[in-house]
């Protein structure tokens, strides 16, 4: 008698025609541990719409403005990184340009130093010269 | 209208949105994503919620809309891809079935189903909900759902069956 009425109602299933309630119906029985061997299929789309219920949304639900937020932070983020590879290059540049002028100062205060020291051992030997002119001008003067 | 009142309408549906989405988009990570999106924008018109007929009915909605959206353009980046492959996704569902449990097999099934009829099935034999919202949710008219619905369960039905005496001649 049952299962005349479980077999009546899957036809009424199949067509879409089952109310909530008799879908019910429907869904006790393929839960219960007597079903007939012949609706073995029926009872595992009958199960696996039971155990689908169970699926729940478990995550945190967000409701401020926290992904377009983030979006700033980067936009923000990555203004002031170009910003700072920009402004830091400017520096290394700079200093580049300092290191090389002070080697620049450096190498021609070296070849100054040369030409000035030989510069000094021309006037040295100018003195010499002067003072060989003075004593020859005296013997000369004296001679006379 | 502050944020628990606003809590206390949406967290009666949302894992139905969340099933739903899951069901549509097959993957749990896009499914939360869907969510928390939905439940994100519903946050934002608040103001409008008292103005709703019936919220959770909008809710789905949404729900469907969204993902109809996702799939379009996930379609659209993956047409190529999809077409190629399609032959072979038919042999590997035969292939699949047979290896994995009953209840999983049912699942796959649902999944080879056209969207609307997914959506359908999930409306009803799942979230129980009756012809009146069904219809309101998806837009369609009673007897298209009620074609859809039907369309669904039989071929779910007969796939199993076939699968079945499949299995037992084998042996």
């Amino acid at each position: 008698m049952e299962l005349a009425n479980i077999e009546r109602l899957l036809v009424k299933y199949e067509n879409a025609e089952t109310t909530l309630k008799e879908e019910d119906t429907l869904r006790t029985y393929f839960a219960s541990n007597k079903v007939a061997p012949h609706l073995k299929e029926y009872q595992l789309i009958f199960k696996y719409f039971k155990s689908n219920t169970d699926e729940t949304y478990t995550k945190r639900i967000i409701l401020k403005n926290k992904i377009k937020k983030s979006n700033w932070v980067m936009v923000a983020a990555s203004i002031i990184l170009l910003l700072s590879t920009y402004s830091g290059l400017n520096i290394i540049n700079q200093y580049k340009e300092k290191k090389q002028a002070a080697e620049n100062l450096a190498q021609i205060s070296n070849v100054l130093k040369i030409v000035s020291t030989n510069l000094k051992k021309g006037n040295q030997a100018l003195k010499k010269l002067h003072v060989y002119e003075d004593s020859v001008y005296k013997i000369f003067k004296n001679n006379k | 209208m502050n944020q628990s009142d606003f809590l206390k309408v949406v967290l009666p549906f949302k894992d139905k949105v969340f099933r739903l989405s899951k069901r549509l988009l097959t993957s749990t990570e896009e499914a939360e994503d869907a969510t928390q999106e939905l439940l994100f924008k519903l946050w934002k018109n608040r103001d409008k919620i008292a103005s709703y007929r019936n919220t959770e009915a909008f809710a789905m909605t949404m729900t469907k809309n969204y993902c109809y959206d996702r799939l379009k353009s996930k379609q659209a980046n993956n047409l190529t891809l999809i077409h190629s492959n399609y032959k072979e996704k038919e042999t590997s569902l035969e292939n699949k079935l047979e290896y994995i449990d009953s209840v999983n097999r049912v699942h796959l099934l649902i999944d080879n189903l056209p969207d609307q009829q997914k959506m359908i099935i999930q409306l009803r034999d799942i979230e129980q909900y009756d012809f009146k919202e069904i219809c309101e949710m998806v837009n369609m008219k009673p007897t298209a759902v009620r074609v859809s619905l039907s369309r669904a369960r039989k071929t779910i039905r007969e796939q199993l069956t076939k699968q079945h005496n499949y299995g037992v001649s084998q042996h």
